[in-house]
């Protein structure tokens, strides 16, 4: 029989109690996993916006420049001769999958009428857009989502949603950039929009882009500079192994004062996200947290109220000789199963509720997005928190569990 | 050689300041394969003689060995161990297992208390259900059966590991008066084929005449006539 018969009968015996229990396991379970997979899903979605369309998930710059960044200086670019080893570099490593080389800049944008400041990005398209593949879903062609694989051509520009809609520019119309370059030379050319770019969270949100030729030529460039290094990896997992092999190498790249000439930055230092995904990790702990001390509270209670209700019971099997540690045993199993049943129910209904999720996604506003959830579940975060469960399940029936087995049998055989 | 010798045995309770003496030097012994007889008024300390023979419970002075072990020498767990090795035991309120059937209540101390084959279980199931006439009920739960047929269902689970000593502690206080005797010929009927020796406490005279020793017991001393 077999403890584990024993404990399943006993717990059929107060089905209705074993119901509540399990119930209340079943939905800390679910809340949880469902916070889990909708935060998740959130999190992933806008990680993958802000590393796919505009940060990439590692940027290289000159020392110093990330600090001044917003003013966009162009006295901090990298020369021609250093991008050589940084390429030499990047094709050494195997994890990285796509590079940019971003030239970036503020100027004066006008559609004739008005004019506003604008920040800019000169970019290799084909580059570019192999480095940030959701860029061109954000690209909006006279009010219709672009189908080009081309991200800009010459003489061209996509310009930020917001400033389109400022100046009232639309696909085709002209506008006159006039960009002010490393010597303090003006200098202006026509540019034609090529199409409205969605703004998305987070630095560089914001910025137009333009061709890295059209660029160098508007700031009267002779060589052939950059200021930013957009690295794309196989995968985000890649990330801290890459960071590390970029920090040797660059390590080794030094100035006349024997100082770093670059400085090496993930997404996550760059983007005000990654202090949002650390909340929502630290909310995540938190609802863990409670999910501990409901079953932890619920199984103490239904176990107490087993040993006390059971005390003859428990009485007749100590004097026939049943020895503590299967007295232990017993209970310790009946608090098993609650927290194994609670939990697979729990992923069970979880599974299903995403299920249907696909079919019914969560739509909601993110600043100036509207972003739409469809949650996942990974079987590591069903396994860990059925693990979890089950566990404070057994934890929670070892107190109970223990007192059973020190009972005197004499004085359990007189409990009514 | 004796089953159970008891020299100079005292129990004394400790509540709150006063020391109440519940048994005052017993002095007994018990053969094998006996049928005795415990009685006595309420509170004259028949079920704490039964509970330091059972093993449940230790003597505060004197020395008492069941099967030649002196149990004030054991410890909590060897006291388990000896009750379930050695000592079958049958309640007032029968005390059976609600969510076992009759045949998993007699099989308990086989799996829970001592470890049998399953095979040796069942063999040994299958006979104590024909030695108390219940074959035909063995998957019924206890909430199913009669308060004769509970007893009974007690007296073979307390057979199932074949102990030496069998304790009953009023086994026929909740039966009516022919059950009462048909479960009490049921142990005489086990102690004849087994040699288990009984030891059961009762109120009721017309029991206690189907004992073959009785001790009578009042303010927790045996009554010297009835101490053998």
């Amino acid at each position: 029989m077999k403890i584990l018969r024993l404990a399943f009968l006993n717990l059929t015996r107060y089905a209705r109690r074993t119901l509540l229990t399990v119930g209340l396991i079943v939905l800390g379970v679910l809340a949880v996993l469902m916070f889990v997979s909708v935060s998740g899903s959130f999190k992933s979605m806008m990680i993958g916006q802000i590393t796919d369309s505009m940060l990439g998930h590692l940027q290289v710059h000159r020392k110093g420049y990330v600090a001044s960044i917003d003013n966009s200086p162009l006295n901090m670019n990298i020369k021609p001769q250093a991008l050589a080893k940084i390429e030499a570099t990047l094709e050494q490593i195997p994890q990285v999958q796509a590079v940019s080389y971003r030239l970036k800049f503020g100027a004066m944008l006008s559609n004739f009428e008005e004019t506003t400041s604008i920040r800019l990005n000169g970019v290799d398209p084909q580059a570019e857009l192999a480095s940030m593949p959701g860029l061109v879903e954000r690209i909006v062609v006279n009010g219709d989502q672009a189908k080009s694989t081309l991200l800009v051509d010459k003489g061209k520009i996509l310009l930020p949603e917001l400033l389109a809609r400022g100046l009232k520019l639309k696909t085709g119309d002209t506008v006159v950039l006039v960009a002010t370059n490393i010597d303090g030379s003006v200098n202006g050319q026509t540019f034609e929009v090529q199409g409205v770019l969605q703004a998305i969270s987070g630095p560089g949100g914001r910025d137009g882009y333009m061709h890295l030729e059209d660029a160098r030529a508007l700031l009267r460039m002779a060589n052939a500079e950059v200021n930013e290094i957009a690295i794309r990896l196989d995968h985000i997992d890649s990330l801290p192994s890459v960071r590390r092999q970029l920090d040797v190498a660059f390590g080794q790249m030094l100035n006349p004062q024997g100082q770093p000439v670059l400085e090496v930055h993930q997404w996550d230092d760059l983007s005000p996200f990654a202090n949002i995904a650390n909340m929502i990790d630290l909310l995540d702990l938190f609802i863990r947290l409670m999910l501990v001390g409901i079953v932890l509270i619920a199984i103490m209670n239904v176990m107490m109220m087993a040993v006390y209700e059971r005390m003859r019971e428990i009485g007749t099997m100590a004097a026939l000789g049943t020895p503590p540690r299967r007295i232990l045993g017993l209970f310790l199993t009946e608090g098993l199963l609650l927290g194994l049943l609670g939990s697979v129910i729990g992923v069970f209904l979880s599974l299903l509720l995403v299920f249907a999720l696909s079919f019914w996604p969560i739509h909601f506003e993110f600043g100036r997005q509207s972003l739409v959830l469809v949650p996942s579940l990974h079987w590591t975060e069903m396994l860990w928190i059925s693990l979890v469960v089950t566990a404070m399940a057994v934890m929670a029936s070892l107190q109970p569990a223990w007192k059973a087995s020190r009972l005197n049998p004499i004085q359990a055989l007189r409990q009514v | 050689m004796s089953l159970i010798k008891a020299k100079g045995v005292q129990k004394t309770y400790q509540m709150g300041e006063v020391a109440v003496a519940a048994l005052r030097d017993i002095n007994l012994t018990i053969q094998p394969g006996s049928f005795v007889a415990i009685v006595g008024p309420s509170g004259s300390g028949k079920s704490t003689l039964l509970n330091l023979i059972g093993c449940l419970d230790k003597p505060t002075q004197g020395q008492l060995s069941v099967l030649d072990t002196d149990i004030s020498t054991l410890n909590r767990h060897q006291l388990a161990t000896f009750r379930g090795q050695h000592i079958g035991f049958v309640f007032q309120d029968f005390n059976l297992i609600p969510v076992l059937t009759v045949a998993e209540n007699i099989e308990y101390p086989l799996v829970m208390v001592q470890d049998w084959s399953v095979a040796d279980r069942q063999t040994r199931v299958a006979e104590l259900l024909d030695a108390i006439g219940m074959a035909d009920q063995a998957h019924k739960r206890p909430d199913q059966l009669s308060g004769g047929q509970k007893q009974r269902v007690a007296v073979a689970r307390a057979l199932a590991t074949r102990p030496k000593l069998v304790l009953a502690d009023e086994p026929t206080a909740n039966l009516d008066h022919d059950t009462a005797y048909k479960v009490i010929g049921l142990m005489k009927k086990m102690r004849d084929e087994l040699g288990t020796t009984f030891v059961f406490s009762t109120h009721d005279p017309k029991i206690v005449g189907e004992a073959e020793k009785v001790l009578e017991i009042e303010d927790g001393k045996i009554k010297p006539e009835a101490a053998q």
